[in-house]
């Protein structure tokens, strides 16, 4: 944009003051200056275009091991039948268009003392700064689901081919069957996603297999948007779903995929459908680069996401440990920003300024009926927390024209999300 | 309550201060706080719909009085309330004077064009005094209402009939005297100013 907007404003003088008052280090904008980003997900993409548009004269390297991308979000909306994979896919062409180097290969070296990223194509690629957004990976708390059971027990917590693979099963179900949703203990990618994704599959249930039945084994006492969730079991798939409390029997240890069993508790549940999500960690690079923490996250600082560990590497996304931000596409798309206002800040010799982030989340719960929880963050003593008095859920009592309203935008979030990340 | 202030010029004021721990303390940037918008109202408020309203060009007196009425539970809403919640009257009109600094954006929305002609004509002799150019003049104050997707068009058509919002005496009088299908008519003739 070629006006100055308040922010530049801001910036100017705020880093004046800053360099004035504190002798804040220049940093020397010097010609060529490098990002990589590890990572095409929501935060990664977003990071990268977001960079690109405030500052074209930074270079931009993005490697992603995917040639195309599904989204996770609205992917359950594929196990129900109500969109197909085509919808949920993303190219990277709209971030080529930003002058984004896109490069598809499998990153397998993060050197943070030499800024240098390598692949498993055998390239070197030397950065100012980088970005990680790794995505999750998986713990081992299920004994037995291993490689070869997330084929017979799909995940599908990783949008692609474990969705296809997931819908297929739904759809070779006989009527009558148990389909099982195994949910994961805290934190762990889209808190709500467990539970649409069992009113989606109500619904494909409910049209489709009416004698069925949907479990959802917990490993948790208690869970996102719950009251507003069991008022949709109630209300939209009664009969259908039911939900076991950790503390009622539902927490899952092992699972038996030669005959599709898991156990929960003492008791053996032979199943129709298992869909299995365990334990949740960063992204296995992040791990390898040493940016977690002994819970498996990466520890970051709140105004930058700068990582706690290593310097010159911010992470965004569901690896980073952004709590109370939850681990959500809306949440990575917001840290991104601040990730990559920071970034371009800093490589411009500027203090980067106040952050200022928005989780938004919509879960279609039935026909017409979908529901959403919102809060803004800023920095507050150092640290990220959610602005008092602000955001919270969807009214338990709101009326049937409402929530057929937050149905459509839902789907304005879905069109303006993948945009704004990879448009 | 009567919100609609005028904001025109004003600029508010950068708040730097510097604590005891030297730590830098200011309101967030502008841009900074419109780019948390954009997962829901599009990079740079240019909404892909189907039904978020664009942003972009929006004048700094509608941006400031609607978040405002949001806020305070005036304005009818499904999410905009608890996020307007998390603002402060600066931190709003910061986002106002950004909005409004852009073009204003007019979709590609899908409309009926039969109603579309049809509420032409219903807008020229109802409409066109307030909603000045098919709606697409931000110094209206009345919104942009050219190339908005047409179910927000039609909420907010609804929550004005339904009394969760409220009109100003000329649009009272102007909508009192057209059928429900003239209504539609024009919201499809303001969703077809592209």
């Amino acid at each position: 944009m070629a006006h100055i907007t308040r922010r530049r404003f801001l910036q100017a003088t705020g880093s004046a003051v800053a360099v004035g008052a504190l002798g804040f280090p220049a940093i020397v904008g010097a010609a060529g200056k490098k990002v990589v980003v590890v990572g095409g997900g929501a935060g990664g993409a977003t990071a990268a275009k977001y960079i690109r548009m405030a500052d074209p004269s930074i270079e931009v390297t993005l490697i992603e091991a995917n040639a195309e991308h599904f989204t996770c979000f609205f992917s359950n909306e594929v196990l129900s039948g109500h969109r197909g994979m085509d919808s949920i896919k993303v190219s990277y062409d709209g971030l080529k268009g930003h002058g984004i180097n896109v490069v598809i290969d499998t990153v397998t070296e993060i050197d943070a003392a030499g800024r240098k990223v390598k692949t498993a194509g055998g390239s070197t690629f030397a950065y100012d700064r980088c970005i990680v957004a790794p995505g999750i990976d998986f713990k081992d708390n299920i004994e037995g689901y291993d490689e070869a059971a997330m084929r017979a027990m799909p995940h599908a917590w990783k949008a692609g081919e474990q969705t296809v693979l997931l819908r297929k099963q739904l759809e070779a179900m006989p009527d009558g069957g148990v389909v099982a949703i195994v949910a994961p203990p805290n934190p762990f990618r889209c808190p709500p996603g467990p539970y649409e994704r069992a009113c989606q599959i109500a619904m494909y249930l409910r049209a489709r297999k009416p004698k069925s039945k949907l479990m959802i084994f917990d490993a948790k006492d208690k869970f996102s948007k719950q009251g507003l969730f069991m008022q949709a079991f109630e209300r939209h798939h009664a009969g259908i779903v039911e939900w076991v409390a950790a503390g009622k029997g539902g927490l899952v240890t092992r699972v038996d995929p030669s005959s599709n069993t898991i156990y929960a508790g003492n008791t053996a549940h032979k199943v129709d459908v298992a869909n299995v999500i365990p334990a949740q960690k960063a992204g296995k690079i992040a791990v390898k680069a040493g940016l977690t923490d002994d819970k498996g996250w990466c520890p970051i600082d709140g105004r930058t996401f700068e990582s706690a560990i290593h310097k010159n590497i911010h992470v965004v996304g569901d690896a980073s440990a952004a709590s109370p931000l939850p681990k959500s596409a809306y949440a990575a798309n917001s840290e991104a920003k601040v990730a990559a206002a920071a970034v371009v800040d800093l490589l411009n010799g500027r203090q980067p300024g106040e952050p200022s982030l928005v989780n938004t989340c919509y879960s279609i719960i039935g026909p017409n009926d979908a529901i959403s929880v919102a809060k803004v963050y800023h920095l507050d003593g150092g640290k990220l927390s959610g602005v008092e008095g602000s955001g919270g859920l969807t009214p338990k009592d709101s009326s049937p024209e409402m929530r057929a309203r937050e149905v459509a935008y839902a789907n304005s979030w879905f069109a303006n999300i993948k945009d704004d990340c990879w448009g | 309550m009567n919100y609609r202030i005028r904001y025109l010029g004003y600029l508010a004021p950068a708040i730097i201060a510097l604590t005891a721990g030297g730590q830098v303390f200011a309101d967030p940037g502008a841009e900074m706080m419109a780019n948390t918008c954009a997962g829901c109202h599009g990079t740079h408020g240019k909404s892909a719909g189907p039904a978020s309203p664009n942003l972009a060009g929006l004048s700094e007196s509608y941006f400031t009085e609607t978040m405002l009425g949001f806020r305070e539970g005036t304005r009818p809403a499904t999410i905009m309330d608890r996020i307007a919640k998390g603002y402060t009257n600066e931190q709003i009109e910061s986002m106002a004077t950004y909005f409004a600094a852009l073009p204003v954006y007019k979709a590609n929305v899908p409309h009926d064009v039969a109603k579309a002609k049809a509420g032409a004509e219903i807008y020229e002799s109802g409409c066109a005094k307030c909603h000045d150019e098919g709606g697409s003049l931000p110094g209206d104050d009345a919104g942009i209402l050219a190339g908005q997707w047409l179910p927000w068009l039609q909420y907010s058509m609804a929550d004005y009939k339904a009394g969760h919002r409220e009109m100003t005496k000329k649009m009272k009088k102007a909508v009192e005297k057209l059928s429900d299908t003239e209504l539609e008519a024009v919201l499809h003739y303001f969703a077809s100013q592209q």
